[in-house]
């Protein structure tokens, strides 16, 4: 979106991005609350409808882009990072998103994710985390918990699962962050911090799948669990969170993060969250405060750096060498270049 | 005083080990042969190691370069002359060579330790094993360093350049000029003035020791071709399939995009067009085949000219890409420069056995427009095909290329620039029908009732927002649809869009009409195919033929030109795929195979021979 115009757009209104499409999710799912979100929040953008193109992959969520009224495509498994990086790269006047996946980003599709993240090509990433397999009736997927039971896994699964915030910093993420579909407050905010990104924003939702994984996030919903598990980062603040604004805090530990109880902490040792910190080890660490069980589950933007993105620099070079170039004059010179020789 | 006979047509070998520079040797003795207007052909053979041991058989690299005073198809069966630069070369290649031919050999590197190296026991030199040919001993080694002895290089260095007076003898042998090589050689070492000044002795040097030396008793003259009329240049395939490229961007007034993974042969095209940029070229080193096949996918969906290059094993990797195409139809283009398989098979090998997996080889019923060059230079028009047909109708087009005329080189006669054709793209801007409530509407899938393309709406068009995808779409609106109806209809509709692509009409060559067998090839057969029925015909032998370029769709007039012969004889470098879809399309022809794997392609006497059994067999 670097060369995008922001318009003085006619005021859109969330209803102005819904498309003519019947939304087919299962009821309850996670997913209606994602889009109303995103519905809400498009029209801050400040663009016109055609200036937006959602890619998606396959599963659940990749259905998302039939319900924007925006340009869509709803591709093959796996690979919407990689269409969206010729899309971003050919056309800097478009907002491109990518919607997918905890099977579809992590597992299928790792190898485009990891590439298009290191790459920091311009594309806002909304990675839906349900941690199982939905369109295909309930696999596990890479981000389920070991032991899982699912009619892949009778027995309970073996897999070790991804932390999908671990392996976008491990990708030389500039953008990392998580949110939650039940919080459109917190969500709009992380997609506004992610759409102002120049670069890769790699976004991850944790959305319910009321059908094969229900509740596999309720510790962080439930009114009596929720202050003690999830901690929400803030920029330049101390990171405290629990019941009355703070009984439990954050501090180094080793070469990571802890959490501890904020009676034992001097205030001055409490960690203080700073996005931008260039060394991917301090974000790394916030991440690894949570495990599968989401006991101390940080929520936010992690890290959000500025480097320069694949997508700019490639249309530099492109732009360098044509300036003032006519192609035809040009490619007759080309095929004439070198020995060449004539018959009369 | 020498004697000087003139021929009309040689075929020399440079062989060495890969690190002597044959490429580089043969590739200069071709643009000194070009400049002297004889026709050419060249076949480069290198192992895929990029290194093997120095001095053993898998290191043995060679060129092969046919050059006469007509026009000429191939790059020549057998060598008549062949430069041995080591025992290895020698052994490796001396099975192709012509009964009687000559041999040019580097005496000095046929030590014990060299020749044990490939199994030889005594030295062939002196063991009588090479008397039914001429040898032409050259100490090139010594006498190399011993004419560079006043240039302040080291012997090691100076030994390198022996692979220069290898082509100072031959050029001499050849009446050749050395001033195009040297001309090269300053520019090449304009940082190192002293390496140039040392290769260009090394090169007069070899030139005055054919001169002086008795040991070459006669100096050959190969008088110009009579070509057609125009400027020409010297181009193998794989160049001529990227300026095809960056040719069809100018045509079509489109950007063009690039999405690549290295492999071999295909590499070639994605380094020529990284320098290339200033045509509004974009290139991709994607980090594997698919996402090379899906950013491609991607910037043609933007509204750019996308394109992919692999060989066989990629071109697999990006089959469920290329089918989402078919389904978005959206204009790509695949170049598959097949190569021996399966699997790595052999990578710097040629085949043709690609074509199923081209035809077929997707999920669903997938149809896609696939056409074949016939030689080196013939890439560039077919990849203006290829654009015409990927733009016009909005499908994945796949062009079928080899490791043969990839690497292969022939003059080709540069095009004029008012000949390029127009490629240019209408794209959707407009509503294209009324909604219900009367309002203007936009319908991604309301077809061209002449070409039956659908129009191509890229993102940032105002109004006309849609959403496509890999899930069926309804006829028309492309929203959604798991309809019987409409899933019948739409598979029959791609089907049919495919099929009603306009191709021309397959030409015959059959001078005396009067011919009961067709030979017909597709590819890169054209040449030694067409020096086989030259050959034949020569010898007063009569048969016909014909070049499939096109293999999907194929001709409309091809089902008539089969039935007017009793047998058509189709030689493919595979067991028989063309065949395959013959037999399948054309049951009432009698279709005999010639099929041969062997990583090289056919020589024009085996096909000779192959047809002549059948003309004989009746």
């Amino acid at each position: 979106m670097a060369d995008a115009v922001k318009l003085d757009a006619p005021k859109l209104k969330a209803r102005d991005f819904k498309s003519d499409q019947e939304v087919r999710w299962c009821p309850g799912c996670g997913d209606y609350a994602i889009l109303a979100a995103v519905q809400s929040f498009l029209p801050e953008l400040g663009l016109e409808r055609e200036k937006i193109a959602f890619v998606s992959g396959i599963g659940c969520s990749s259905r998302f882009p039939y319900y924007l009224n925006t340009y869509g495509m709803h591709s093959i498994h796996g690979r919407a990072p990689a269409i969206a990086t010729g899309l971003a790269t050919s056309r800097p006047d478009l907002s491109v998103w990518v919607v997918t996946g905890d099977g579809d980003a992590l597992s299928i599709g790792g190898n485009h994710l990891i590439h298009a993240l290191r790459r920091n090509v311009n594309l806002k990433i909304l990675l839906f985390n349900n941690r199982i397999y939905g369109l295909t009736k309930g696999q596990y997927s890479p981000t389920s918990e070991p032991g899982k039971l699912t009619k892949s896994s009778p027995v309970g699964s073996v897999d070790a699962p991804f932390n999908p915030l671990s392996l976008a910093l491990g990708s030389e993420a500039t953008f990392v962050a998580r949110t939650l579909d039940s919080d459109r407050a917190h969500l709009q905010q992380v997609l506004r911090a992610a759409a102002e990104h120049e670069g890769s924003a790699f976004v991850e939702i944790y959305q319910n799948c009321p059908i094969f994984n229900d509740d596999a996030f309720e510790v962080l919903k439930s009114p009596d669990t929720r202050e003690a598990a999830l901690i929400r980062l803030e920029d330049g603040e101390p990171i405290r969170f629990g019941a009355d604004g703070g009984e439990r805090v954050v501090v180094q530990s080793g070469y990571g993060l802890e959490v501890k109880d904020a009676a034992e902490v001097d205030a001055a040792d409490v960690v203080v969250h700073k996005e931008s910190v260039d060394d991917p080890a301090y974000a790394f660490a916030l991440t690894r405060l949570s495990g599968t069980e989401l006991d101390h589950t940080p929520i936010g933007v992690f890290r959000n750096v500025k480097k320069p993105t694949y997508d700019a620099q490639v249309r530099t070079q492109v732009e360098h060498a044509t300036a003032g170039v006519d192609r035809k004059e040009a490619l007759e010179r080309l095929l004439g270049s070198g020995d060449t020789w004539t018959v009369l | 005083m020498n004697t000087v006979r003139q021929l009309d047509r040689v075929v020399i070998r440079f062989a060495g080990d890969s690190g002597d520079g044959m490429q580089l040797t043969g590739d200069r003795f071709t643009a000194e042969t070009a400049k002297l207007g004889n026709d050419l052909s060249t076949l480069p053979n290198y192992p895929a190691e990029i290194r093997a041991p120095a001095g053993t058989l898998p290191g043995v690299s060679s060129f092969q370069i046919h050059f006469a005073d007509s026009d000429i198809l191939t790059p020549g069966d057998e060598p008549e002359v062949l430069v041995a630069m080591n025992p290895a070369a020698l052994k490796a290649n001396l099975r192709d060579l012509k009964s009687s031919g000559v041999i040019i050999v580097n005496t000095d590197e046929f030590t014990k330790r060299n020749l044990s190296k490939v199994g030889y026991a005594a030295n062939p030199l002196e063991d009588g094993s090479l008397d039914d040919y001429q040898v032409i001993e050259v100490p090139l080694t010594s006498l190399t360093i011993g004419a560079l002895e006043e240039y302040e290089i080291g012997k090691k260095d100076a030994a390198r350049s022996k692979n220069m007076f290898a082509l100072g003898v031959l050029s001499w042998m050849y009446s050749r000029s050395t001033e195009v090589t040297e001309d090269f050689l300053r520019k090449k070492f304009a940082k190192k003035p002293e390496i140039a000044e040392a290769n260009i002795a090394a090169l007069r040097s070899g030139w005055n020791y054919g001169e002086t030396a008795e040991s070459f008793a006669v100096q050959y003259e190969i008088p110009p071709a009579t070509l057609p009329a125009g400027t020409y240049r010297n181009i193998t395939g794989n160049t001529a399939l990227a300026w095809g490229v960056i040719a069809a961007g100018v045509a079509s007034d489109l950007p063009v995009f690039l999405g690549a993974y290295p492999i071999t042969p295909a590499s070639d095209i994605l380094h020529e067009l990284s320098r290339h940029k200033k045509f509004g070229v974009t290139t991709m080193q994607a980090e594997d085949e698919i996402a090379a096949a899906g950013a491609a996918l991607g910037a043609s969906y933007g509204g750019a000219l996308g394109i992919t290059t692999s060989s066989g094993p990629g071109v697999a990797l990006k089959s469920e890409t290329i089918s989402l195409g078919v389904s978005l139809e959206l204009p790509l283009i695949v170049i598959d420069v097949q190569r021996a398989g399966p699997s790595t098979g052999m990578p710097t090998k040629t085949e043709q056995a690609d074509l199923l997996m081209a035809m077929f080889g997707r999920h669903g019923e997938a149809p896609i427009a696939v056409l074949a060059p016939q030689s080196p230079s013939d890439c560039f028009d077919a990849m203006l095909e290829a654009a015409r047909m990927a733009l016009r109708y909005r499908t994945p087009v796949m062009l079928l290329s080899d490791g043969y005329i990839a690497n292969g080189a022939e003059p080709w006669r540069l095009p004029d620039m008012e000949s390029l054709p127009d490629l240019s793209v209408d794209f959707a801007t407009e509503p294209n029908a009324t909604d219900d409530a009367g309002e203007p509407a936009f319908l991604p899938f309301l077809r061209d009732p002449d070409t039956l393309a659908r129009p191509w709406a890229v993102p940032g068009t105002p109004g006309l927002q849609h959403r496509i995808g890999g899930i069926e779409k309804a006829d028309k609106t492309g929203d959604i649809s798991y309809d019987p109806a409409n899933h019948d209809h739409m598979v029959r509709t791609r089907a049919a869009k495919i099929a009603g692509i306009p191709v021309p009409d397959l030409e015959v060559d059959d001078p005396d009409g009067d011919g009961e067998i067709l030979v017909l090839g597709w590819g890169s057969t054209w040449g030694p195919i067409g020096a086989a029925v030259r050959g034949l015909r020569e010898r007063g032998i009569t048969i016909a033929r014909a070049h499939l370029r096109y293999l999907n769709p194929m001709p409309a007039n091809l089902g008539e030109v089969l039935d007017r012969y009793d047998k058509v004889v189709v030689p493919e470098m595979n067991l028989g795929q063309l065949a395959l879809l013959l037999r399948g399309s054309f049951p009432g022809t009698d279709v005999v195979g010639y099929n041969k794997v062997r990583g090289l392609p056919f020589t024009s006497t085996e096909l000779q021979d192959a047809l002549e059994e059948v003309i004989k067999n009746g």
